[in-house]
């Protein structure tokens, strides 16, 4: 079972956290949140901007998931990305994985992590003091993504 | 026909968010790069060979070699960066 969302608004880990809970199966869930910073290559951040590929991310984020449920014991996933323009201290992404122990848990998050920062088509565009500036690629978010 | 869609810094860079394009002679992705970049100017910068961009070909990342066929859609755009 996996739940995925793109949505401008925000959401509630706790709300996400009762949903995966309801299942006595699961006894173990792990979970990332991706905040936005205030500071990032040494500039002030005063606002981002998400934008997507609408057509290809829903089928981008299901193709990570299934690959996640492919090489751990997952009894639920949970991904939620939102998009449109975030502040520091905002909410940009969400992942829970559920699953019966700790292990699988934290691996499959951490996997649905690392490959989303490198396929999932979100680009980020910082609103900083000298002007706007699309976000660059980092190296090593593909070094994390190629050590699965 | 092909339908060719921009995002991100490339979109702003080409001033463009899609376009309708017949087949390139090369039917592949890097004919269709072939034909976009002898536009020459910002389009040659963004979508030279050293460069840093990617491709999807009916919502899948694709790669240079990728064939392709009438009626595709081909989203050109930078390295992703959510998450």
């Amino acid at each position: 079972m996996s739940t995925l969302r793109v949505q401008f608004a925000d959401f509630n880990i706790a709300d996400e956290l009762a949903l995966v809970r309801a299942n006595p199966c699961v006894g173990a869930v792990t979970s990332f949140v991706g905040l936005v910073r205030d500071m990032n290559e040494g500039s002030g951040v005063y606002s981002l901007t998400l934008e997507h590929y609408p057509a290809m991310t829903e089928r981008a984020l299901a193709d990570i998931v299934r690959e996640a449920e492919s090489r751990w014991r997952i009894l639920h996933t949970t991904v939620i990305h939102r998009v449109g323009e975030l502040k520091p201290t905002d909410q940009i992404v969400l992942v829970l994985a559920a699953s019966a122990h700790r292990g699988d848990a934290f691996a499959a998050c951490e996997f649905i992590m690392d490959y989303l920062k490198t396929q999932a088509p979100f680009w980020k565009k910082e609103q900083t003091p000298s002007g706007s500036r699309w976000v660059e690629a980092r190296d090593s978010d593909k070094a994390a993504a190629e050590r699965w | 026909m092909l339908n060719i869609l921009y995002f991100a810094r490339l979109r702003e860079a080409f001033g463009l968010e899609k376009e309708l394009l017949p087949m390139p002679p090369t039917a592949t992705v890097e004919g269709l790069l072939t034909q976009l970049r002898s536009r020459g100017g910002v389009w040659a910068d963004a979508l030279g060979a050293e460069r840093r961009w990617r491709v999807a070909v009916n919502q899948e990342m694709a790669e240079i070699h990728t064939p392709l066929k009438s009626g595709d859609e081909i989203a050109l755009f930078p390295p992703v960066t959510g998450g």
